[in-house]
């Protein structure tokens, strides 16, 4: 009888060391399960190729506002050019953003992107972004960042507006100091 | 049925107790360190009250505020209604199922020993720089990654809570898959042991769950990852579904075992078997199935996408369903009995009334358009507070006046009972109604300070708050002075009490069952008295 | 003959109770949910109202069973117990029949709840932006930028005077939103999590630092609409109100005006204005392209 007891409470320690390394599974099935929902606005999943055959849709105006936020501790100006935009899906789009750090040391940020609403963040297609890197700023330097996009024409009918906004997050203390810096145009 | 002479040597003094294998020692470990927890977390809850009393801040700053409601969630919830249930799972699973003892009794001392140490720990945090853990019991970040120096003590002490109900629940199982006596199937088993049984795997699927998900918040500090920092590709809200991942079936662990207790003891009283045996067990399996696909109804404002809501929705309304079998099934229990009201059968039927109270509460939360209102107000204190006192902790009172008398032998007073019952009754009440109220007007929750329309009714929920706490040292005396002596308690104790528990002498050997007894025996007795035709059930 | 008179004493009861309900309904009419002024939020109040009343009904018909039970089942009567103990039938009725009651009340809910989450065709959009511990609102179309922070003086915090009728509920610049306009409301934070609540309108949503959530509103009365920050988020919690003030559209336009007035008159205003913002920065970037020339 004793051995049995044995065998279930080891066949039960292994539930629960399989139930902890689920719940680090967990981290990436939530990731897989935003990018197939769209779920807080993390966004596009389509091929080159598939975007090479969009067809411009003319018929439809999409209006694409464009939001800016910094991140606690992050003392950088941090602007669209323009907070509107109106696009055909289907067509590639450029937008600008503008940085500037204010202060006298140099600060590398990185840029979190957003999608509302979240039906639209799997169709807003970012072919060139500041997002994709961080960017070291010296003190006192400014940049302007292009974001070049395309909304695919499968976007749901009933979404009129879609809003891309921008956190940006100091990142000095996690990232190397040498890192990709987008040119100055 | 008599139990054969076992060896009644064991060592004394302190070291009993600390090197103790046996689970009734064991179980009164658990109890009382439960209820010291019990009074400490208590005093929390007074300190609360106290400075929501009256708008404005009075006694204690808003910090300190945070970090009392953090700290008296964490201290009732894992040190208090998860202890005493487990305590009472030690002393009575192995009665119950006419076992020895538990299955893995050296593990049942350390999954016991690492309690105090854990608590201590988390205690102690109080007392660290930047204070105790104040973001909720909940430890969202990033407002958790904000706590001092607490925060690797605070989840270090989770993590030995954590091993502690994972050691236990892991006896647990193994004590009622192995060591059952001949006869004793699963479908004969006490309700008791049923939902400890589903109890125990609920604790061995999700406890390690929160375990990754706090170790996650301490890597996130200390070591550079980015679970929760948007900054690193990672989503606050991650911890969110991790935690609640862990926090709905933990919230079922906690009342599982009260619906054991009930389905004990309202047979009793009622001198009728309890109605609906197989739906009991069935329905309290879908609970805890359920318990797993319902976590995002704690999350509906955080942004979900609309199938998210609606399923959540959908699938939290579901829960209603086999919790009102229950409920149905008991009060079919009471019907045509012949009932006396003791103060186990008056609690049990404050259990029974103001849960479903508690659970009206939850079904109005589970619609999501309306939770958008209840959301992080008092409703939701209300709704969770009467599940929880009235609910689980009325259900640990009652067990321990039923029990009571089996395990020291003597009759607890039973005018003092049925005081503290009316007391901690009418008090309950008297603090956590209101708070409906409170909430639905929009008072949001884990404030110190409020606008001056809510004002009335926090007024009464601190009366009532300070009388339910001081009714409660009625039932300290009283169970100090039914240890120390009493009117002599019968074997049976209770004239229709079934089960193999009653079959042993009040107070029971040290040793139990050294020889296996004859199920078939107490099992005709009872089915004899009451059942309609004598059934044999497999 | 006894149990007449218990179920006609129960049903008088019960029929009391329905009449004085009705009175004290009028006196427990604040400490309700508010109904609102929005079609949204009407339709929230109609939803809880009828959750609210089912409970009743089934807690009326649970309650008085156990009731009943408990007065006549007694021992102390010299009743004997029955004996049954399970039935089928009736296990199978009380499953069916909550499950349909369930999916009757999931139908309207459904309803609300998919209205609420169409933001298409709005008038205007405002940025929410949470802080420990105040609330930030920008108008996207406008270029208006404030911060909103708790105007409640720490005297009567800390019962050094008395407390005003709009104790811990008012802010130095009120949220001003027009009436009868589709409003969208972006919603995100600065560093931890908040939650932007105003009951009135029934909007409740999580700020998440680096997300953005979204709500709608249209609002059919002016007024000023309070509410509170609803997630924990530190030490002052409980200490950054919501205040939202909702114009007519012609005294709305006319506000707009004036805070663009203000802007261009201020050569102090505490936000540097979007617009100016980027030409700074271009007027920057021109002069480091000279440089290194």
């Amino acid at each position: 009888m004793k051995s049995s007891s044995n065998i279930s409470a080891l066949k039960l320690c292994f539930f629960a060391v399989a139930m902890f390394g689920f719940g680090y599974a967990l981290v990436p099935l939530y990731d897989v399960l935003c990018d197939i929902t769209g779920l807080n606005g993390k966004s596009d999943n389509v091929t080159q190729q598939q975007q090479a055959n969009f067809e411009v849709d003319e018929s439809r105006t999409i209006t694409v506002e464009f939001i800016t936020t910094l991140n606690q501790g992050m003392s950088w100006d941090f602007e669209p050019e323009t907070t509107k935009m109106q696009v055909h899906p289907g067509k590639s789009y450029q937008a600008s953003f503008f940085v500037k750090n204010k202060t006298n040391r140099s600060i590398v940020g990185q840029a979190i992107p957003s999608v509302a609403p979240f039906s639209a963040a799997n169709h807003f297609i970012k072919t060139e972004c500041f997002c994709f890197n961080n960017q070291l700023l010296e003190a006192g330097q400014s940049l302007e960042m292009p974001v070049v996009f395309v909304i695919n024409p499968a976007l749901p009918k009933h979404v009129k507006t879609v809003t891309l906004s921008y956190t940006y997050f100091d990142v000095s203390n996690t990232v190397n100091k040498s890192i990709n810096n987008i040119d100055n145009t | 049925m008599s139990t054969t002479a076992a060896d009644e040597h064991h060592p004394s003094g302190i070291m009993r107790w600390v090197t103790t294998t046996n689970h009734k020692d064991i179980g009164t470990l658990y109890l009382w360190f439960s209820f010291i927890m019990f009074f400490i977390g208590g005093i929390m809850a007074l300190i609360i009250r106290t400075e929501l009393f009256q708008p404005g801040i009075q006694f204690v700053d808003p910090q300190f505020f945070n970090s009392m409601t953090t700290m008296h969630a964490i201290i009732m919830i894992f040190g208090v209604v998860m202890p005493a249930f487990t305590g009472l799972a030690n002393w009575l699973i192995p009665m119950m199922i006419g076992g020895t003892d538990m299955a893995l009794p050296r593990m049942n001392n350390w999954s016991f020993w690492i309690l105090p140490f854990a608590f201590t720990m988390m205690l102690s945090t109080l007392f660290m720089d930047g204070g105790g853990p104040a973001g909720g019991w909940t430890l969202y970040p990033p407002l958790s990654l904000q706590t001092g120096d607490a925060l690797p003590f605070v989840i270090f002490s989770i993590h030995f809570m954590g091993m502690s109900s994972i050691m236990g629940a892991i006896n647990v199982v193994a004590t009622i898959l192995n060591m059952r006596a001949p006869g004793m199937t699963l479908m004969k088993m006490p309700l008791f042991v049923w939902t400890w049984l589903i109890t125990a795997y609920l604790l061995i699927a999700v406890m390690p769950v929160l375990a990754g998900g706090v170790t996650m918040l301490l890597t996130d500090k200390f070591f550079g990852t980015s679970f929760f920092n948007a900054a690193g590709g990672g989503d606050p809200v991650l911890f969110q579904h991790i935690f609640w991942f862990f926090g709905h079936p933990e919230v079922y662990i906690l009342i599982l075992p009260s619906f054991g207790v009930v389905s004990s003891i309202i047979p009793t009283f009622a001198r009728k078997p309890l109605f609906g045996y197989s739906s009991m067990v069935y329905a309290t399996a879908s609970i805890a199935f359920l318990s797993f696909i319902v976590w995002a109804h704690h999350m509906f404002t955080v942004g979900m996408p609309l199938a998210g809501e609606l399923f959540f929705m959908f699938a939290t309304m579901l829960i209603a369903v086999p919790t009102g079998v229950k409920v149905f099934n008991w009060i079919c229990t009471m019907w045509r009995g012949a009932m006396t009201f003791e103060t186990p059968m008056l609690f049990s039927i404050a259990f029974i009334i103001l849960f479903t109270i508690g659970g009206f509460s939850g079904l109005m939360l589970a619609i999501t358009p309306a939770d958008f209102q209840y959301h992080d107000t008092y409703f939701v204190v209300a709704h969770f507070h009467y599940v929880l006192v009235p609910g689980s902790i009325f259900a640990i009172i009652a067990a321990v006046y039923y029990w009571l008398p089996k395990w020291t032998g003597h009759m607890y007073s039973e005018f003092w009972g049925k005081t503290h019952f009316w007391l901690s009754t009418i008090f309950v009440n008297v603090t956590f109604f209101p708070m409906h109220f409170v909430g639905l007007a929009g008072m949001p929750r884990r404030i110190p300070d409020y606008a001056l329309q809510f004002s009335d009714y926090n007024q009464i929920a601190t009366i009532g708050a300070f009388g339910f706490g001081f009714s409660q040292l009625i039932f300290l005396g009283l169970v100090i002075a039914t240890i120390r002596g009493g009117a002599t308690a019968t074997d049976r104790v209770w004239e229709d009490a079934h089960g193999l528990e009653w079959t042993l002498s009040s107070p029971p050997p040290y040793h139990s069952f050294t020889t296996p007894p004859n199920v078939e025996d107490e099992w005709n007795w009872f089915t004899r008295e009451h059942y309609e035709t004598v059934k044999t059930r497999s | 003959m006894k149990q007449k008179y218990l179920v006609r004493s129960v049903s008088s009861l019960l029929g009391l109770m329905t009449i004085a309900s009705q009175n004290v309904w009028a006196e427990i009419q604040p400490y309700n949910m508010t109904e609102g002024v929005t079609e949204i939020s009407k339709q929230v109040f109609d939803l809880h109202m009828v959750i609210y009343y089912i409970c009743c009904v089934i807690g009326v018909l649970v309650f008085g069973a156990m009731a009943i039970s408990i007065f006549r089942d007694r021992k102390s009567k010299g009743v004997t117990p029955a004996k049954f103990h399970e039935s089928t039938a009736l296990e199978f009725i009380w499953t069916a029949l909550p499950f349909v009651i369930l999916i009757g009340i999931s139908i309207p809910a459904a309803k609300v709840l998919i209205a609420m989450e169409d933001t298409s065709g709005a008038d205007m959009t405002v940025k929410v932006t949470g802080y420990q511990w105040m609330w930030r609102y920008e108008y996207i179309d406008n270029d208006i930028d404030f911060y909103s922070i708790l105007k409640t003086p720490r005297d009567e915090i800390y019962n050094r005077a008395e407390k005003n009728e709009n104790y811990l509920l008012e802010v130095d610049k009120e949220l001003v939103l027009p009436t009868n306009r589709k409003i969208r409301i972006l919603i995100t934070s600065n560093d931890v999590l908040h939650a932007w609540w105003v009951p009135d309108l029934a909007l409740k949503k999580d700020a998440i630092p680096g997300y953005i959530n979204q709500v709608w509103t249209y609002i059919d009365k002016p007024g000023i609409y309070r509410g509170q920050c609803a997630e924990l988020c530190g030490r002052d919690h409980g200490f950054m109100p919501v205040v939202a003030r909702a114009l007519s559209p012609e005294d709305y336009d006319a506000w707009v005006l004036e805070q663009g007035n203000k802007n261009m008159a201020s050569s102090e205003s505490s936000i540097e204005s979007s617009g100016q913002k980027v030409k700074n920065i271009k007027a920057a970037i021109n002069t480091q392209a000279a440089l290194e020339n």
